[in-house]
C-alpha cells in the first residue's frame, strides 16, 4: 500500500499502563494512510484492544500523541471525534428499533428530519436490511444484527472506522460471507478501517495492512502476503500460519544465506534474515507447504531423513506428521496426487525444501 | 414440499398404539407427582397462615353477627320490621325479652357495643335499660321510654335493624366516609365526622412522595454500585444494606433523636445562626418526619431492583452512544435510562406498596398530620375493636394496591419488572 504524503491516524510514541506498574503498550508508533484498510492482529492480552480504545477516546494514552487527520485528540471527547465504532457484541440499543438506532447519530447531530430518513433508508439498502427497519435488534440474528451495527458505525459518514472483533460471535460460514461483506463497503466508501481481530484468516482475507502486536509491542507491520511469505521474527511466523520450526547455531553466514547446525546435529542452510553473528541461537522457520518429500539433496536445497508418525487425509491434500531431526511435530503437506497415496505410518523418507524457503529468525523456544 | 406441511387428520399414536398426548402423560405424570409433593407442604402452611386469615378478615369486613346471635327475639321482629313506621309493642316486648337474658348472660355489652357502632351514644342507653329489664310490666313500649326517652326515636331502632343483618355493606360505607341508612340507602357522613377518605388519600400522596424520593436518592447510588470497581462497590453495598441489619426501631428512634427540635439538625442550624433559637424548624411528629424516616428505611428497597438491572447492562452501549456523537448527559438519558426502567418499575411499585401498608415509622414519628391509613386500621384492631371496620379498611387498602398493580400492568407491563 503506497503512503500517502500525510497519515490520517498517527500513533507518536504511546505508552499505555493500567496499573502503573506494567506496559500495555510499549512505544506505539504507527501512521495509517487515509483509505487503508488496517488490522491489529494479535493474542488477547497483547495492547491491540487497548491501542483501538485510545484511538476511540475510551482510553487515554498514559504517554505519547495520538493524532487524527493532522491534529492531536488526546484531548477530544469521543463523542466530538466523529470516529464510527463497530463492537464486539455489537451493542445495538435493545429498547429501539432498527431505524431508531440508525437514526440516533444523525439525531444528536441536528440533522433534518426527513434527511434523517433519507440517510437511515439508503444505508440499509446498502446491507440489504431495509426490509427490517421497524424490528427490534433482539428479533435480528446474529448476523443481521453484525450488519445493523455495521451500518450504524457508517451513517454519519465517519473517515474512520473502529471495529473490535466484530466477527467473533458469528458461526465460520457467516463470519467468512461477512469478511468479504466488509471488504466490499470498504472498496466502494474509501473509508478508512481500524480493524482488531485475533483471528489470522480474517486479518489475511480483508487487509491491505497488517500489525502484528505482541507483548504490548508491533511485531511486524506489512501487507498480508509479506507477513506470509516474509516473517521477521519467529513469532510472527507462529502466529501467522502454520510453520515448521527448528533450533540451532549459526556457523556462517555468506551472500545472505546462513549454515546452521541444528541442536539434533543435522546442517542445514537457511535464509539469514533475523541472524547477527557467527555462533549465535536462532530459530528456522519453514511453511509445511514448502516442504516435498523424497528429493535429492542439492546446492539449493536442504534435505534431511524423516520418519512418517502420522497421515491425515483432508482431501485435497495430506497431512502428514514426521519425525524430523529429533523433532516429532515436523508438519509436511503432501498434495493429493496419484503419485503419492503409498505413504503409510512408520515409512521412512527424505523431506526438504528450498533454502530460501527456510528463514533464520531470532531465537524463540517454539510453544 | 407443500404436502408436508398438511396436518395429519388422525391423531399421532406412540409406537404402542395409544395417543402420543396420553402416553406423554403417563410418561411425566411421576415427575409432575414428585414436584407437587414438594411443594404441598409450602402451599399448605402459606395457605394455613396467611391466604386463609387475610380471607376471613376480609369477610369480617361485610359480615357481622354479633347483634343477631345475642338477640333471637329482636332480629327477629326487626326483620319484619319496615323501618318507616312506628315500632310496635311486638318489637318491644322482643327487646325486653332478648335484654333480660342479656343481662343474665352478660352478653349485653357486646350487644351495646354492636349498635354503637352504627349509632353512637347509644352504649348507655342498653346497658342502663338492660339494668332494669327485669322489673318492667307490659304494655313494654310505654314502660321502656319510661326508663329512657331515647327508646322513642326511630334512629334508635333502625340503626338496631341494619346492625341485625349479619351480611351489610355498612362497615365499607363507614370506611368510605359514608353510612347505610334504611330509608335512604347510603348517605354522606357529616362534614365533621369525615376522616377516612382524607387519611387514604393522604396515605396515597405520602406513599408516592416516598417513592418519589427514594427513586431520586437511590438512582445514583444504584448507578455507582453498577460500575464503580468490585472492591469499591462491595464497600458501598455494604452500607446499603447496613440498615437492613438494623432494628427498624433502632433506626425510627434513631430519626427521632436527629430531627426533634432539641435534635442534631435543628441544633446545628441554631449554631450556624441559619435560624433563630425561638424558631426551631419543627422536623419530627408531622407529614415530614414521616416522610423522612420512612423514605431513609425504603431506600434500599429500590436501591437493589435498580442495581440488579443496571449490573446487567454492559458498558458499551454508552461507549457506542458517544461514539456515535452523543454528549454523556445525553447518551445517559437517551441510552442508559431506558434501559433501566424495568428496575424503576419493580423499585417503585416495591416502595410504593410497602409504603402505603407501613405502621411502626408513622406511628412513632407521624404526629397527627404524619398518620397513615394503616394507624387507623390498628387503631381499631386493637383500641376500638371495631374488627370489621378495620376488614372493610384494609379491604379499601388492599383493592387499591391490586388496582395500581394492575395498572402497572397495563402500562409497563408485569414482564418488564426486575427484582434480581
Amino acid at each position: 500500500m503506497a503512503q500517502a504524503n500525510d497519515p490520517f491516524v498517527s500513533f507518536k510514541g504511546v505508552q499505555k499502563s493500567y496499573d502503573g506498574e506494567t506496559l500495555v503498550v510499549k512505544n506505539l508508533n504507527l501512521d495509517i494512510a487515509a483509505g487503508e484498510f488496517l488490522t491489529m492482529l494479535g493474542p488477547s492480552g497483547s495492547g491491540k484492544t487497548t491501542c483501538l480504545m485510545m484511538l476511540a477516546g475510551f482510553e487515554t494514552a498514559t504517554h505519547g500523541d495520538i493524532e487524527l487527520g493532522g491534529r492531536p485528540i488526546n484531548n477530544i471527547p469521543p463523542h466530538k471525534r466523529g470516529i464510527g465504532m463497530v463492537f464486539q457484541n455489537y451493542a445495538l440499543f435493545p429498547h429501539m428499533t432498527v431505524g431508531e438506532n440508525l437514526a440516533f447519530p444523525l439525531n444528536v447531530r441536528n440533522m433534518a428530519k426527513a434527511d434523517v430518513e433519507d440517510k437511515v433508508r439508503s444505508i440499509l439498502d446498502m446491507v440489504q436490511m431495509l426490509a427490517f427497519i421497524d424490528r427490534k435488534p433482539a428479533q435480528l440474528s446474529g448476523g443481521q444484527q453484525q450488519r445493523i451495527a455495521l451500518a450504524r458505525a457508517l451513517v454519519f459518514n465517519p473517515d474512520l472506522v473502529l471495529m473490535d472483533e466484530p466477527l467473533g460471535a458469528l458461526d465460520k460460514q457467516l463470519r467468512e460471507h461477512m469478511q468479504y461483506e466488509i471488504k466490499h463497503i470498504h472498496e466502494n466508501l474509501g473509508v478508512t478501517v481500524v480493524y482488531v481481530t485475533h483471528d489470522q484468516s480474517e486479518a489475511l482475507t480483508m487487509s491491505n495492512r497488517i500489525a502484528v502486536f505482541d507483548d504490548g509491542v508491533i511485531q511486524q507491520l506489512a501487507d498480508p502476503v509479506t507477513l506470509y511469505e516474509k516473517p521477521e521474527n519467529s513469532f510472527v511466523a507462529q502466529f501467522i500460519g502454520e510453520n515448521n520450526q527448528m533450533l540451532g547455531t549459526v556457523q556462517s553466514i555468506s551472500s545472505g544465506i546462513s549454515t546452521v547446525k541444528l541442536d539434533s546435529g543435522h546442517i542445514v542452510r537457511a535464509l539469514a534474515v533475523n541472524v547477527s553473528e557467527v555462533g549465535s541461537r536462532t530459530t528456522l522457520s519453514v511453511r509445511p507447504e514448502r516442504c516435498s518429500i523424497s528429493v535429492r539433496k542439492s546446492k539449493e536445497m536442504s534435505v534431511l531423513d524423516a520418519r512418517i508418525e502420522e497421515l491425515i487425509y483432508l482431501g485435497d491434500h495430506i497431512r502428514c506428521r514426521m519425525k524430523v531431526a529429533g523433532d516429532d511435530q515436523f508438519i509436511v503437506k503432501v498434495p493429493n496426487t496419484s503419485g503419492q497415496l503409498g505413504l503409510e505410518i512408520g515409512a521412512v523418507l527424505q523431506v526438504g525444501w528450498q533454502n530460501n524457503d527456510c528463514r533464520a529468525l531470532d531465537f524463540n523456544k517454539p510453544i | 414440499m407443500a404436502d408436508s406441511h398438511i396436518a395429519p387428520l388422525e391423531p399421532i399414536t406412540a409406537a404402542d398404539g395409544t395417543p402420543l398426548k396420553k402416553k406423554l402423560a403417563q410418561a411425566l405424570f411421576r415427575s409432575k407427582v414428585r414436584a407437587v409433593s414438594l411443594v404441598v407442604p409450602l402451599f399448605a402452611f402459606v395457605m394455613v397462615s396467611f391466604v386463609i386469615p387475610i380471607f376471613a378478615l376480609m369477610w369480617q369486613g361485610v359480615y357481622n353477627e354479633r347483634f343477631s346471635k345475642y338477640t333471637p327475639n329482636l332480629t327477629e321482629q326487626l326483620t319484619s320490621w319496615d323501618g318507616l313506621t312506628e315500632p310496635d309493642e311486638a318489637l318491644f316486648a322482643a327487646l325486653v325479652a332478648d335484654l333480660v337474658v342479656a343481662k343474665k348472660e352478660r352478653t349485653i355489652g357486646r350487644i351495646a357495643t354492636r349498635v354503637n357502632q352504627e349509632y353512637p351514644g347509644t352504649r348507655s342507653l342498653f346497658t342502663s335499660t338492660a339494668r332494669k329489664a327485669k322489673k318492667l310490666t307490659p304494655p313494654f313500649k310505654e314502660s321502656v321510654i319510661k326508663v329512657n326517652k331515647k327508646w322513642a326515636k326511630i334512629e334508635v331502632w333502625r340503626a338496631m335493624k341494619l346492625t341485625s343483618q349479619n351480611l351489610t355493606p355498612a362497615f365499607y360505607a363507614t370506611a368510605l366516609d359514608g353510612r347505610y341508612t334504611v330509608d335512604q340507602g347510603f348517605v354522606q357522613q357529616n362534614e365533621n365526622r369525615q376522616i377516612y377518605v382524607t387519611l387514604f388519600w393522604r396515605t396515597f400522596m405520602i406513599s408516592a412522595s416516598v417513592m418519589g424520593l427514594c427513586l431520586l436518592l437511590g438512582y445514583p447510588v444504584a448507578y455507582l454500585l453498577a460500575t464503580l470497581p468490585l472492591r469499591t462497590s462491595n464497600l458501598l453495598m455494604i452500607m446499603v444494606l447496613l440498615p437492613f441489619w438494623t432494628s427498624l426501631l433502632v433506626r425510627t428512634t434513631a430519626w427521632i433523636a436527629i430531627l426533634q427540635s432539641q435534635g442534631v439538625i435543628n441544633d446545628l442550624l441554631v449554631t450556624f445562626g441559619i435560624t433563630a433559637d425561638d424558631s426551631r424548624f419543627s422536623l419530627i411528629y408531622n407529614m415530614t418526619g414521616t416522610i423522612i424516616a420512612m423514605t431513609h428505611i425504603l431506600l434500599p428497597f429500590m436501591i437493589l431492583p435498580l442495581y440488579s438491572v443496571m449490573k446487567t447492562i454492559p458498558p458499551s452501549y454508552m461507549r457506542a452512544a458517544r461514539s456515535l456523537g452523543a454528549t454523556p448527559t445525553r447518551a445517559f438519558i437517551k441510552v442508559y435510562m431506558p434501559q433501566t426502567i424495568p428496575g424503576v418499575g419493580a423499585g417503585g411499585l416495591l416502595v410504593f406498596i410497602l409504603a402505603i401498608g407501613y405502621y411502626i415509622t408513622p406511628a412513632l414519628v407521624g404526629g397527627q398530620d404524619g398518620q397513615l391509613i394503616s394507624n387507623m386500621i390498628a387503631y381499631h384492631m386493637q383500641k376500638s375493636l371495631n374488627w370489621s371496620l378495620a376488614a372493610a379498611l384494609g379491604g379499601i387498602l388492599l383493592s387499591g394496591v391490586l388496582l395500581l398493580y394492575w395498572a402497572y400492568d397495563r402500562v409497563v407491563g408485569i414482564d418488564n419488572m426486575k427484582l434480581g
